[in-house]
């Protein structure tokens, strides 16, 4: 095990581990502001106890979400000192930014909203969770536009043994940074859309709280039919910019190795990495994966082996994340659609089996989103910035084996313990439904 | 100029994080002190609670301008410090958590264990931050063959000075912090401590000075330009003024506190400039706010960026600490309606 393998191991580990509980925290915020907007609109108490059962939820988590944030950028210093050096003037400012304009927002009014309930006014309040939720989504935007500079760095000129900002506007505004803006956090809205209703399933299949549940589950099948179709088209001109800017990320996302003119896209297949072939290729769609590269059929589309074996990112993970991720995302649209369908014909409680389909639902956005990291990351190798920097140069010098390894052991072993601390809490509080129920439930029985 | 700024920026960022985390360390730290049975407890838990999540953001501040407008002592400072910083960020992650788990599970043995974490991993990071800051003033061994140091050897005498120096100086800003939004035996307690440990402190903050002229560069400045003497006068007189207004206001000995620790870390930042990290072994090799620095035109979209938001950021955090000026009482712990940890 070498110094720069250890580095991205725990790199990887501690933001797959910090993304468990980011995604639910962007869409769970936008979600609880519904609700209580409902409550304050309405003044339907159903609302209000609805919101303070999800918010409980959405404080448990968003405590490891905060917590192991500070890790990654504490990380790009300790671990990958010559990256820092080498793209501290691009990567600093959207880092910085991100503090300045979002996590204050973030953190001050989540304060206000946990702690507020009797000391600002009922709009007051359900605007701080507005305002978080804004924060969230604001937060998201200046790491998105960070993470895409890396994968394809604009506006900028090789300078002083460094990269430096010539147009900032350009990296703010550049596709790839707004695409991956969207893509990620309408992906945590279907996370937690799926949240609301999986949990909302779990009372309903219970009888308990019927009415409360009903309502969450309309708003959250609502919500995740937007986000799930929407996450799926942005993602489809996602993967568009990526052939166009990074062509070895695409071919290994598709497992292309020859490069083809209207090239077909096939459903199954597998890649022999080894041999530089795919094993098995099943069912070929003509023209297919031109189309939806350069949304042309008559598209050239660039193959792996017209790349340096050395420029080539792992094309079997790459090719696996990437296609669970895209079956998935079709998978959440026909859950959506479905379950909107029952409600809106008020066959909801009469379909069990469904309810519970729902519960089991609830990890699978988690695992799409983490997939779609390992897509955007293992795909860029073996670039830490794409044609700029390679990982492999990146590394902190200064740093020994010996103390990577204590760090790795030692996060590996508290954020073991946290999460399923967290992870322990949430299924307890989300099992044990909004409180004045509760009392309710002891008073008629 | 620019560098100069931003030099001044990123001190007064260092300054205002321990002024506002500092007294969450102090309280942390007190709490198993000053509050004797589960409700005082959570008195203590969540005075800090609307506050502390937005109090650390400075650090994440300072942390990401750090990266922004000095990249490169980002990168130095963050891997040469790599085993320390390790702890503290363990210590901020188990004190951040415990704070939403502790209430979470009905047992009291679950609320002990999250009590001494909270108590345990608010030392250890005011003692580090000390120890890291002693030995930044100090200068770290770092020429064109990278840094020399261990761990062991930051901890070196004037570094753990250092290090007690900030534990001192938290927990008399915690205690003053619970005397003014705590209510009845746990500010009463608070007050108490707040008054027996400011002689120990005061001590510490005397041999401080003096041991800095001895383990330290940063004089230097001063007697180039006696004018900046100001600066540690300020820390000095504000904590004089801690003892003197303790008798009528603990609102104003907090306040004098708040100036105390800008006035520490300022006598510090300008005894530095303009060396953010100064080597102790070659001057050639200190991190400057000139060379270490990002290039004009990411130092002018930062200061763009800073004068926009930071002025926003505080109208609404001082609004915030006004929403939640009423001290903690017992009643409202108990009140179900009312969300509390």
């Amino acid at each position: 095990m070498d110094a720069v393998f250890l580095a991205r191991l725990q790199f990887a580990l501690t933001a797959l581990f910090h993304f468990i509980f980011v995604p639910l925290t962007l869409g769970l915020s936008v979600l609880v502001a519904i609700m209580e907007t409902r409550y304050v609109k309405t003044g339907d108490e159903t609302y209000l106890r609805m919101t303070k059962f999800f918010g409980k939820l959405f404080l448990i988590n968003f405590a490891l979400g905060l917590v192991t944030g500070i890790t990654l950028e504490f990380q790009f210093g300790m671990n990958w000192a010559r990256y820092s050096k080498f793209m501290g003037d691009i990567f600093g400012p959207p880092l910085a930014i991100e503090a300045t304009a979002a996590f204050f927002l973030e953190s001050t009014f989540l304060g206000v909203w946990i702690f507020g309930w009797k000391k600002v006014s009922k709009s007051m309040h359900a605007i701080s969770m507005w305002l978080v939720a804004f924060g969230t989504s604001v937060s998201a935007l200046w790491i998105l536009v960070a993470n895409a500079w890396m994968q394809h760095p604009v506006g900028y000129v090789i300078r002083n043994g460094r990269a430096e900002f010539t147009n900032f506007i350009a990296a703010v505004t550049q596709p790839y940074a707004i695409l991956k803006f969207l893509h990620t956090v309408t992906a945590g809205y279907v996370v937690g859309a799926f949240f609301v209703m999986g949990v909302s399933a779990y009372h309903l299949l219970r009888n308990r709280d019927v009415d409360l549940f009903k309502k969450a589950f309309k708003i959250g099948a609502g919500f995740g039919i937007f986000a799930t179709i929407v996450v799926f088209l942005i993602g489809d001109f996602h993967a568009a910019e990526v052939a166009e800017t990074q062509p070895t990320k695409f071919a290994a996302m598709e497992s292309v190795w020859n490069t083809e003119k209207s090239a077909p896209m096939y459903l199954f297949m597998f890649p022999d990495e080894k041999n530089q072939k795919n094993t098995v290729e099943v069912i070929g769609i003509p023209k297919m994966l031109s189309m939806l590269a350069y949304h042309d059929p008559n598209a050239t589309v660039k193959g792996l082996k017209d790349f340096p074996k050395g420029d080539r990112p792992p094309v079997t993970i790459t090719f696996i994340s990437f296609r669970s991720m895209v079956i998935l995302g079709t998978l959440f649209i026909l859950l959506s659609l479905f379950a909107f369908y029952l409600i809106r014909k008020d066959k909801l409680l009469d379909k069990k089996w469904f309810l519970k389909m729902m519960i089991w639902a609830i990890p699978l956005p988690y695992i799409a989103i983490e997939l779609g990291w390992v897509v955007a990351e293992v795909g860029r190798q073996p670039w830490i910035v794409y044609g700029l920097m390679k990982t492999a140069d990146a590394t902190s010098t200064a740093v020994t084996i010996p103390q990577i390894i204590m760090s790795l052991v030692g996060f590996v072993v508290l954020y073991g313990a946290l999460g399923i601390i967290d992870i322990y809490l949430l299924i307890k509080y989300a099992k044990k439904g909004p409180e004045s129920a509760k009392a309710e439930a002891v008073k008629g029985g | 100029m620019l560098n100069t700024v931003w030099f001044a920026i990123w001190g007064l960022l260092w300054a205002v994080y321990f002024m506002l985390d500092g007294f969450d360390f102090g309280a942390g730290i007190l709490h198993p002190f000053v509050a004797k049975n589960d409700i005082e407890r959570r008195m203590v838990i969540n005075t800090l609670g609307p506050v502390w999540d937005g109090n650390e953001v400075w650090l994440i501040t300072a942390g990401g301008v750090t990266f922004a407008a000095f990249p490169t002592t980002y990168a130095y400072m963050f891997s040469y410090l790599y085993t320390p910083l390790f702890f503290i960020l363990f210590a901020l992650i188990l004190r951040g958590v415990s704070f939403e788990f502790r209430g979470k599970i009905e047992s009291a043995g679950w609320a002990k264990m999250w009590d001494f974490v909270i108590f345990f991993f608010s030392f250890i990071p005011a003692l580090l931050f000390g120890v890291a800051f002693g030995n930044i003033f100090e200068g770290l061994p770092m020429d064109a063959n990278g840094y020399h140091g261990t761990l062991i050897k930051l901890l070196n005498p004037y570094g753990l000075l250092t290090g007690v120096l900030f534990v001192l100086l938290f927990l008399e800003h915690g205690a003053l912090w619970l005397a003014i939004k705590a209510t009845g035996e746990v500010s009463e307690r608070s007050k108490a401590f707040a008054n027996k440990n400011w002689p120990v402190l005061l001590i510490v903050a005397v041999l401080f000075l003096i041991y800095t002229k001895f383990a330290t560069k940063l004089y230097d400045n001063y007697f180039a330009n006696p004018i900046w003497f100001i600066v540690p006068a300020i820390a000095v007189v504000s904590l004089l003024m801690i003892k003197v207004f303790a008798k009528s206001s603990y609102v104003k000995a907090f306040y004098a506190s708040c100036l105390t620790i800008l006035g520490v870390v300022f006598t510090g930042i300008v005894g530095l400039y303009p060396n953010l990290i100064p080597s102790s072994i070659d001057a050639a090799h200190s991190l400057t706010a000139f060379n270490s620095s990002s290039s004009p035109y990411t130092l002018k979209l930062m200061f763009i960026v800073v004068v926009i938001f930071v002025p926003i950021v505080i109208a609404y955090q001082i609004w915030a600490y006004k929403v939640f000026s009423s001290p903690v009482t017992e009643d409202e712990l108990n009140d179900k309606e009312v969300e509390t940890y």
